[in-house]
Formats: structure tokens, sequence, C-alpha cells
């Protein structure tokens, strides 16, 4: 039975169809990447199955007790609030200590406990909100765009990081990106989003759609560029960083 | 009973509960950067005055209408063409000019403006005092039932939603708390005044709190010192009191910093 089933969704924006059409199922395990050009709607399917944007038309349905892990893209924390990491992973529930210190430890972040949320610089924040998503045990973990403003180097260890708590956990991965060749290996199945799915299926079938070229390998080559570049591994990545900037 | 009918320790229980009232809620103004609406919300204050005279309505009860027709009006308006500073600037001076007209409009016998603008402890009734100290059980009662919520909605909506929680609701109860806030505590300092004391034992909280629990109690106490070291300050050099009180706090707010600093 899917953790997640939705049927023929429809999101607006105002008078705009952010998402329209949409219908998804994800199953317990399975890692599945949104991917789109900006203004896709990739975040608003995703706000739409956290229960964050409502509905327009169709039907979002959880499995029974449904335990929901939640990365947002980024979280804006101002000095204003006085907040350690370890009061942190107790909101909105309050978990014994025991618990936080192993999701903190398990994300490689346990020396952090102590520190004050607004001090922790882009990647210590990511590896805590991670932490802090898998506390509950999640069946599912909810990504969106997990990797914004880490280098690539970091990105790799990240993605690596959410494949290892998926083999850890069992829990399956729903994950918004824009950067496809990262994701790519561990990734089972891709739904490449443009308000409606243009086309979903593995990596290898996504990629040699004509719909997905359509959004992602036109132009300077861009995306699917850098996607060939990854099938010859280590020394490609850097090039093409290096090129980039 | 003999001893609330001293006219100096009614009004050091008013100022008091007023105190305790903007405490916890003032962190909330400051974590969520509330204090334009907070403005807003005091300023419709004078019209409620103005409205509550003409429809001889208890004036608490016609301030805590007004300004919550005016704090609903800003979150109903909030997100369209303009920036909220500005559409606040908007709301907020105008609902203050139309109370200043509104109540210029009265019998002169029946308005004493000054009292409204800048409060006027010194002749807090009973009543009054019952009505101060209930409505800051109910705030900080609410605060605390909702605190962990309400805490992880400062941090991110979506955070929230994935939780199970409904900030949307619980914003509006910040806003419903307020606009209860502004109605009482516009005897003590005035309407001018009120975001003041919300804001200021917050922000000096901040300087010397290490978590946020911490920051709500440290809000709360600097404001009582304020209120009473405030009120016999304005009774030794025969200055205002609401205006006065506000002087207590901004002095601890730099004392605050201070030992802020020494800390690091």
């Amino acid at each position: 039975m899917p953790l997640i089933t939705a049927k023929n969704i429809e999101i607006r924006h105002g008078a705009t169809r952010a998402v329209f059409g949409v219908s998804l199922a994800l199953e317990p395990g399975e890692i599945v990447t949104i991917v789109g050009p900006n203004g896709s709607g990739k975040s608003t399917l995703l706000r739409a199955i956290i229960g964050a944007a409502p509905l327009y038309s169709g039907t979002i349905t959880r499995a029974h007790n449904l335990r929901l892990g939640y990365v947002p893209q980024t979280m804006h924390v101002d000095t204003a609030l006085p907040l350690s990491v370890a009061r942190f992973l107790n909101l909105p529930r309050r978990t014994p200590l025991a618990k936080r210190r192993a999701a903190l430890a398990r994300t490689g972040v346990e020396a952090l406990e102590n520190r004050q949320l607004s001090a922790l610089s882009g990647g210590q924040l990511q590896r805590v909100l991670l932490a802090r998503a898998i506390l509950n045990d999640p069946q599912i973990l909810v990504l969106d765009e997990p990797t914004q403003g880490l280098d690539q180097p970091a990105s790799a260890t990240f993605y690596r990081l959410i494949e290892n708590l998926r083999d850890d956990l069992g829990c399956g991965v729903l994950m918004v990106s824009h950067e496809l060749h990262v994701v790519m290996s561990a990734t089972d199945r891709v739904i490449c989003l443009n308000g409606h799915i243009c086309c979903e299926g593995t990596p290898a079938v996504v990629t040699a759609a004509p719909a997905y070229r359509e959004l992602f390998g036109s132009g300077t080559g861009g995306a699917l560029a850098l996607y060939r570049h990854d099938h010859d591994h280590a020394h490609a990545d850097p090039q093409v960083h290096e090129a980039s900037h | 009973m003999i001893l609330l009918d001293d006219f100096m320790v009614r009004a050091a229980l008013a100022a008091v509960g007023t105190a305790i009232a903007c405490g916890a809620l003032g962190c909330f103004v400051v974590w969520r950067r509330m204090a334009y609406f907070g403005d807003a919300t005091a300023h419709a204050a004078i019209l409620g005055v103005a409205l509550a005279l003409l429809f001889s309505v208890s004036i608490p009860l016609g301030v805590l209408i007004v300004s919550l027709g005016m704090a609903l009006l800003v979150g109903r308006l909030s997100g369209r063409a303009m920036t909220p500073d500005s559409l606040l600037g908007v709301l907020s001076h105008s609902a203050l000019a139309l109370g200043l007209v509104a109540v210029s409009l009265m019998p002169a016998v029946r308005v004493d403006l000054d009292a409204y603008l800048f409060g006027d402890i010194l002749v807090v009734s009973r009543t009054d005092l019952i009505v101060i100290w209930g409505g800051a059980v109910v705030v900080c009662g609410l605060l605390a039932w909702r605190w962990q919520a309400l805490l992880a909605e400062v941090l991110s909506d979506d955070l929230a939603y994935a939780s199970g929680l409904n900030p949307a609701r619980d914003r509006m109860m910040l806003t419903l708390l307020i606009a209860a806030v502004v109605a009482v505590s516009i005897k003590v300092v005035g309407a001018l005044l009120i975001t003041a004391m919300l804001i200021i034992p917050a922000a000096a909280a901040r300087m010397i709190a290490r978590g946020p629990e911490q920051m709500a109690a440290y809000a709360t106490l600097i404001g009582v010192i304020a209120a009473i070291s405030g009120l016999y300050a304005a009774r030794y050099f025969g200055t205002p009191a609401g205006p006065s009180i506000i002087c207590g706090a901004a002095a601890l707010f730099c004392a605050a910093s201070a030992v802020g600093k020494v800390r690091g």
C-alpha cells in the first residue's frame, strides 16, 4: 500500500494554476526525485503533500498514522530568537535526550547540540534539520531542495547521507531537486514536473524522454551536459564546477 | 480591601498586571517582527475610545473591538500591492488621525484625550484592575498552552504544517492577544506607548537570555521592574506615569545590553 497517494490534484496561486492534473503514489522505501525548471510547481507540490498548501481540487491520501519527516528548503533563523539545537529538536514535540543525541550523531552534528541555531552555517543547519526530521522514525522523508546553498562536494556528501539513512531506516524519500545530475545515482524514480507531470520513470528513462530534453536539454548544454559528465565520475565534476564559475 | 483603596497600590497593581500581560507576548512580537503591527493595533485604540463613548459601551470593550478590527484588516490587506511596512504605516497613522478627529467631535467634558494617549494610571479603578489582571491571565494562559506550537511556527510555517500544526489559526490567536493587550494596557501606558511595553522588555531580555523560555521570563521580570520603578519615579518627580515606565524599561534595556556585552 502506498504511503501517500495524490489523485488528480490542482493547486492554484490566485488565478494561476501552479500544479494541475498531478497523480502520484509513493511506495515504502522508494526514493523519488521531483525535477523541473524554476516555477514548475515543485515546491508547491511538496507543500501540498505536507499539508501546507490547500488543494484547489483532487485528493491527497496518507497511510493511517503516517510518520513523516520534513526538511524545508531553507529556514531563516532570526538572531532575535535564542534557541539552541537541543531545544529546536524538542519542537513542537518533546523528545528524549538519548533519541535527540542519536539523531544528531547519525547526521554527523552531535558536537552542535548546545550551539545556537542562528549561529550555524548553511551546511550545519541542513544536517540539524535532517536530524530533526528523523526523530520520529519516519516512514517517509520529504526534502525540498535540501542542498540549496551547499557547494558541490557538500551536496554530494549530503545526498550520500540521505541514501544511508534510507538504507538504515527503511524509509521512503521524496525530494525536490534542481540538480538532477547529483541525485540521479540514488533515485529509483524521477518525476519531471512542469505544472503537470511531463514524464516519469527511472533516471535513464527520463533523461531519454523527449519531454525531459525539451525542458533541460535545450540551450547551452546546462543540466544535460552536466549529467553526461557524471558518467566519467571523479575528475569530471570538479572541472564542470570550475567552469561554471 | 482597604489596601486597594490606596490609589498608589492600585496603580502599582495595574502596572504590574500590564507588564505581565506584555512580557511573553512581547517576545513573539519581537520574534515575528510584529512591532509595526502592534503600533497599528494600538493607534486604532483611540478610535475605539471615541466609538465606545459614542455608543455608550465600556471603553476596554470598544478598544478591543476596534483594535481587533484593525488587526484583522491588516491581515486581510497584507500580501497585496504594498510592502507590509507601507501598509502598516498607512493604516496605523490613518487610524490614529481618525481617532483624534473623532474624539475632538465629542463633548469636551467627556474625554480627557491625554489619558488615552499617554495613560492615566493614577485613576485606575477596581474594575480596571479586574480587566487588566483578567487579561494578563488569559494572555499568559493561552501562550503557555500553545507555547511549543507557537515557537515552531516562529521558525517555519512549513515545518509546523508538516508536524500537523495549524500556523494560520495560531497566528490569528496572536493577533487577538495583541488586541487584548492593547485594550487592557491603554489605561496604564496609553495608546502611543503600548508597543514599547511589548518590545522593550523583550528586546532587553534577548540580550541576556539563552533560550526562549528564559527570554519570556526575563521580559516579564524586566517589565515588572520597569513598571514599579517607573511608577514611583513618576510620583517622586511629578512626571506622567506611562512614559516614566517606558523610560524605566529603556534604562533596563541599556543595562541588559551592557550585561550581554560583558558576558559575550
